[in-house]
């Protein structure tokens, strides 16, 4: 075999970020101490090496290259601390070794990974993922997923080759629990020793076993090499990118060799060490097919497509090394794996105390006692199943079971914090631009929109589409942390596609960009990258809801779908009905913001009906029992949730029926069940009486009290047996805010009511309810306190209007029976003009309409005799003043 | 010991041909035998069969000589390895779940492949006294002749402590709090002393303990934290696929409707399916296409209950209706499981009626059947 002391290259067959590997590299790199190591990755990178030795340089971090017009085209290969190569590579440092990166150079693996969306690493060694980054980043999950599962898994076979169902774990026990620091222990147990003769690639197993720990450091590369080769003979292998590759390791093995002689070291996926063994053997070794030829590995490499590339340092995080998030390298373990590669010994015992000292901090009570019994039960599932160590899955058992008492909360805990692990990598700041900064340079050239220490104002129109650009590229800045531009009231009120921005560039936001360089290459998939994360980690409905809206300003159709999804999972957790309105009415801006700036706002649409169908169920229980105060924060609810649902229902209408001609266009079902649940509101004696005649008040509104049904409710909320504060709350709830005023203005039934009401409260209660008549009188305009005071004062014309309604009789007060037409014909010319009426046609029935008359007198009144009328005082006093003595008549008159 | 009668409850199973249901050691004992002879792993002192054997026993399958070993538990291999590790490394095992899961079928069936004997067992009651567990006295013997180790009748944990056995306790959270403290000491010196007659009873090896708790029925008496840390505790789970479940809830409907002489019902199995989905659904907080979420009732919503909710259900179609198990039938019923909680669980079950059951396809008539229930 070669490589063995010196007799040729040492090549090291690694399984990427196994830190078993990467012991056994470190072992082997002392052992025969090579003048140059090679590793696996781009050439390009050769520049960057001497940054690995800056202190501050902290892995986790990986090798960016991206595409330096494009920087979205980008590849990671990232290198966690354990990594094989890592090792390597400080080992190279520390002994003033030159290294050489030999992979394919970047600059063709962008452009190629661009023609075939083949993500080619994952079949190795489960390790780093070049091609995997390439696929992310070029959007292709779905194509690189389906292409990974196609290809060959020669981990796999090797597993199942050995009984073994599950490849991450075969490799595990063989190699990565096995290695030479541990390996004393290991045999030292009988039961490891009894798995040994089991289990595994018996030629491994004795290659390592029987040395001992002054064993050969290279023993178990040579006997992974052999295994490869068998794997790679028997296994037809077809990847052409996998052997363009290859001739590029192979030339540049060749290269060092001219360099430095035979003794160099090359650190690769173990896939690749038959092919290069093959030309690194001598000639006369026998055994080996022919190498292939200097001129056929140049041939390969010709015409490969090329793009003009920048490599960088970034750092890295233990949470992108797992599988499950963006660029991920393909371990779901990397806490795991690092504390495998730092712990001296006694890697289970050191584990799981640690994971005490977790639940400690988080409050579990977990004892000394405890750990002693989950190393226990840990290694006797060990050997229950046939593993020389208890690995992840047996100490999750064991967790489990002795330290969090079956509880799965506990056992998230441990895997999110050790198992992953929250270790964030540092890079040096002389580390060259992130591709961010540069895609952000770009944006900003292309829309004009120059970075100014100096501040000034941007006004934008939405509808321009260089303005439109502008805000997304503002909106996605602020998303990533970097407020280039804050947004300003517009002057031009709240128009929906008017924006103003104060921009000033601060020296410091160059160090957020790079900072924000670890959420992407470009300014959208960075802030698209950056939404998702916020959304999984909000905590408030609110937040989500804020987010959603953020995410439609910014123009990131992509982040939306996932912010939709928490949106939608926290609302439906939330059991807070409060927070389910508050979220509401921004969500339905969102809609509509969604339906100016064009995008597809369909699935906010389902989200935001979903919202208001939850809150449409809870509102009615969390109004019962409810003291003052929640009953004042719930009537602010009740207000927002109705205009949410008026706009709501307008976008479902403009969608289902854009003619609009029609003077009451069908009632949407969602108007419908609104007004059901405010009927309930309405009518339910456990509500509070400020909520009851909110509802009351906005079913009036919205014409859904038909007839005589607030008088009604209104009669039933003042009867004599409500407690007055109760009433008052009632009357508070109906009638104020803007508009209450007029309506009792122009409702003399409802104003009787309250008249009538306000007479009968005892003198010992009045006190008590006055604050409240207060607050919801004081609120109106003066001319309408005026008015109010004045008809107070004058006494209802109840007494003769409600025995004989009809209209041609009844009179407002102060006025003769009958309407003056001719008078009021002088009038329609002018009301014409101010509401856009054309032609005529009107006259008759604005004649008749008994409340345009109402209006129409009330004003005179309060014009003409304005000046002498209750006074200056508030509207309460002149209500109280006026009270009694409205008191006889009202009396005389029923 | 035994001369004193204490056996009869043990030994009664030898003639037990004729039991409504044999002991699992009894039922069994052909799989347990072929087990024994084909396994030449190590066995902990005083086992009948090695873990290894153990954990096939219960989890199934077929040995070298051709015996075929049925399943015990269906369900996760890792709970049944952890299970039997936990009393290998002479730990005591807590099953926990929600009732229904089968916990007391899973303790019986480790206590007869360990010990080759199921019947050392401790019902937990609210009523359990510290005799049931530690020892009682003949008193005939007692006053007859004063304290001595004739009078003493001991209870199963001691006698499982004196041979090197499987004892089981069931019900534990129901058992009194001071009497469950009887075990602390028990499970941690593995002795119990007898200060009547100066004596103590020391474990041998081969004695361990395991208990059952139901995990729902929070407060009744809940563990101490000292007793708990003396278990390795292990969740057994709820069926982990609709298929596994409908299938139990079917399987048991069939079993209960005979015994009460309700006709099969074939064409209920929409229904059935309709009320394990959503039992699941309400379960596990989330909607079976995992595209909603949704809130979880207070209520357990076992496979017991939708069992249950079935079987009234047919009761209904049968001697009220045509005997066709329909929506209306399973919608009281499922009301009734559901809202355990007369406010908050009632919230939970309409705004799954208005978020979830509305927009389903074909599902228009169970929603209106439980509109009409819940109105």
């Amino acid at each position: 075999m070669t490589g063995v002391n010196g007799t040729g290259p040492v090549l090291l067959g690694v399984r990427h970020h196994g830190p078993g590997s990467a012991r056994a590299v470190r072992a082997a790199l002392e052992q025969c101490a090579p003048r140059a190591v090679l590793i696996e990755g781009p050439p390009e990178a050769d520049a960057l090496v001497p940054l690995a030795a800056h202190p501050e340089m902290r892995p986790p971090v990986a090798l960016l290259a991206h595409a330096v017009d494009d920087p979205g085209r980008a590849a990671f290969w990232p290198l966690a601390a354990f990594s094989p190569e890592w090792v390597a590579l400080r080992w190279a440092l520390e002994h003033d070794v030159p290294v050489r990166f030999i992979d394919l150079p970047a600059a063709h693996a962008l452009a190629m990974a661009d023609e075939e969306p083949e993500t080619g690493e994952r079949p190795e060694e489960g390790g780093t993922a070049p091609g995997t980054g390439t696929g992310e980043a070029a959007g292709e999950q779905g194509a690189s997923a389906s292409a990974a599962a196609v290809r060959l898994d020669p981990l796999r076979v090797l597993a199942e080759t050995a009984g073994h169902d599950d490849p991450e774990r075969w490799w595990e026990d063989v190699v990565e629990h096995r290695g030479p620091g541990r390996a004393a222990r290991s045999w030292g147990s009988p039961r490891a020793s009894g798995v040994e003769s089991r289990g595994g690639v018996e030629s491994g197993g004795g290659a390592e076993g029987g040395g001992g720990p002054e064993a050969d450091a290279l023993a178990p590369f040579a006997v992974l090499a052999e295994a490869m080769a068998a794997l790679r003979a028997a296994l037809d292998d077809g990847s052409d990118r996998d052997a363009v590759r290859e001739a590029h390791m192979r030339l540049r093995l060749r290269a060092a060799r001219r360099e430095f002689g035979d003794p160099v070291a090359v650190v690769c996926g173990a896939w690749h060490v038959p092919a290069l063994a093959r030309a690194a053997a001598r000639p006369g070794s026998g055994g080996s097919p022919a190498p292939p030829t200097v001129a056929a590995d140049r041939q390969l490499l010709k015409g490969l497509p090329k793009v003009k590339t920048a490599l960088t340092w970034v750092p890295w995080t233990h949470r992108r090394l797992a599988r499950r998030s963006g660029y991920g390298a393909g371990i779901t373990s990397p806490g795991w794996y690092g504390h495998l590669f730092e712990a001296p010994d006694r890697p289970v015992e050191r584990w799981l105390t640690k994971a005490a000292w977790l639940l400690r901090e988080e409050d579990h009570a977990v004892s000394s006692a405890h750990v002693i019994e989950a190393v226990r039960l840990a290694e006797g599932l060990a050997a229950i199943r046939g593993r020389p160590l208890a690995g992840l899955a047996e100490l999750d058992d064991a967790v489990r079971a002795v330290m969090t008492a079956g509880s799965d909360v506990p056992a998230a805990l441990i895997r999110d914090r050790l198992v992953v692990g929250e270790v964030l990598g540092q890079v040096p700041e002389d580390a060259p631009a992130v591709p961010l900064q540069r895609d952000l340079a770009r944006c900003q050239r292309t829309l004009r929109l120059r970075p100014e220490a100096a501040e000034r104002e941007l006004e934008l129109d939405l509808r321009k589409e260089t303005d439109a650009g502008r805000s997304g590229l503002l909106h996605r800045l602020q998303l990533l942390g970097i407020p280039w531009g804050e947004p300003a009231r517009s002057r031009g009120g709240t128009g929906t596609f008017r924006e103003t921005w104060r921009l000033r560039w601060e020296p410091e936001l160059s160090v957020r960009v790079a900072e924000a360089g670890v959420w992407g290459t470009t300014v959208l998939t960075a802030a698209t990258a950056k939404a998702t994360s916020d959304a999984a980690e909000a905590t408030v409905l609110a937040e989500v809801t804020a987010l959603a809206e953020r995410c439609l300003l910014a123009g990131l159709p992509e982040a939306l779908p996932v912010v939709m999804r928490a949106l939608a999972d926290r609302a439906a957790l939330d059991a807070d009905v409060g927070h389910l309105a508050q979220a509401l009415p921004a969500l339905v801006r969102a809609v509509r913001y969604g339906d100016v700036r064009g995008t597809d706002a369909g699935a906010l649409r389902a989200v935001a009906l979903g919202l208001a169908g939850r809150i449409f169920v809870g509102l009615p229980p969390a109004c019962a029992g409810l003291d003052a105060e929640g009953a004042a924060e719930l009537r602010g609810h009740l207000d927002a949730t109705h205009r949410a649902v008026g706009l709501l229902g307008q976008v479902a209408e403009e969608t289902g029926a854009p003619d609009r001609a029609t003077v009451e266009p069908p009632a949407p079902p969602l108007r419908e069940r609104w007004a059901a649940v405010l009927r309930t509101l309405a009518e339910r004696d456990t509500v509070p009486g400020l909520l009851r005649g909110r509802a009351a008040r906005l079913l009036l509104d919205d014409g859904r009290l038909p007839g005589d049904g607030a008088e009604r409710l209104m009669a039933l909320a003042l009867s004599p047996g409500t407690p007055p504060a109760d009433a008052a709350g009632w009357i508070e709830g109906f009638v104020g805010g803007p508009g209450g005023g007029l309506l009792l203005v122009h409702d003399e039934r409802l104003l009787a009511l309250v008249d009538g009401w306000l007479t009968r409260v005892p003198d010992a209660v009045f006190v008590d309810v006055l604050p409240l008549l207060r607050r919801t009188f004081g609120g109106y305009d003066t001319g309408v306190r005026r008015t109010l005071g004045e008809l107070v004062r004058r006494g209802p014309s109840g007494g003769s209007r409600h025995p004989a309604p009809g209209p041609a009789d009844a009179a407002a007060p102060g006025f003769g029976p009958g309407l003056d037409r001719d008078r009021a014909a002088a009038v329609l010319p002018t009301l014409r003009l101010l509401l856009g009426i054309p032609q005529r046609g009107y006259e008759d029935e604005d004649g008749r309409d008994e409340n345009g008359r109402g209006r129409d007198g009330s004003e005179r009144g309060g014009t003409s005799e304005g000046a002498d009328g209750v006074g200056n005082g508030s509207g309460t006093t002149g209500t109280e003043g006026a009270a009694p003595a409205t008191n006889e008549p009202t009396g005389a008159g029923r | 010991m035994s001369e004193n009668g204490i056996t009869t409850a043990g030994g009664a199973h030898d003639g037990s041909g004729e039991a409504l249901r044999p002991h699992a050691e009894v039922a069994f004992a052909h799989e347990l035998a072929a087990l024994a002879a084909a396994d030449d792993r190590p066995r902990p002192e005083r086992w009948r069969l090695s873990p290894w054997a153990v954990a096939t026993y219960l989890l199934g399958g077929t040995l070298a000589d051709g015996t075929v070993i049925t399943p015990k538990y269906v369900g996760p291999r890792r709970i049944v390895e952890v299970a039997v590790t936990t009393l290998a490394t002479d730990r005591a095992l807590l099953l926990l779940g929600v009732p229904g899961t089968a916990k007391t079928w899973v303790s019986e069936h480790l206590a007869a492949a360990v010990s080759g004997d199921s019947t050392l067992l401790v019902q937990g009651t609210a009523g359990t006294p510290e005799e049931a567990i530690r020892y009682g006295w003949n008193y005939a013997r007692l006053l007859a002749q004063g304290p001595s180790a004739d009078a003493l009748v001991p209870g199963p944990v001691m006698r499982a402590m004196a041979q090197g056995m499987t004892a089981r306790v069931e019900e534990l959270t129901r058992i009194p709090a001071d009497v469950q403290d009887t075990l602390i000491t028990l499970l941690s010196e593995k002795t119990l002393p007898i200060p009547e007659l100066g004596q103590e009873v020391q474990a041998v090896h081969g004695f361990n303990l395991i208990a059952t708790a139901n995990d729902r029925d929070r407060g009744v008496n809940d563990l101490s934290s000292a007793l708990r840390r003396r278990f390795n505790t292990v969740v057994l789970p709820l069926p982990a696929t609709p298929e596994d479940e409908v299938d139990i809830v079917a399987r048991r409907v069939a079993q209960i409707g005979s015994s009460l002489r309700l006709p099969p019902a074939p064409q209920g199995m929409d229904e059935i399916r309709r009320v394990v989905t959503v039992f699941r659904e309400l379960r596990d907080g989330v909607t079976t296409d995992g595209r909603t979420k949704l809130k979880s009732p207070s209520g357990t919503l076992s496979t017991a209950e939708a069992i249950s909710v079935v079987t009234s259900g047919l009761a209904l179609a049968t001697h009220f209706g045509d005997g066709v198990l329909r929506p209306g039938d399973v919608a009281a019923g499922i009301l009734g499981a559901v809202v355990r909680d007369p406010t908050a669980d009632r919230v939970v079950w309409q705004e799954y009626l208005e978020t979830v059951v509305r927009e389903r396809d074909g599902w228009k008539d169970f929603y209106r059947a439980c509109r009409e229930v819940g109105a």
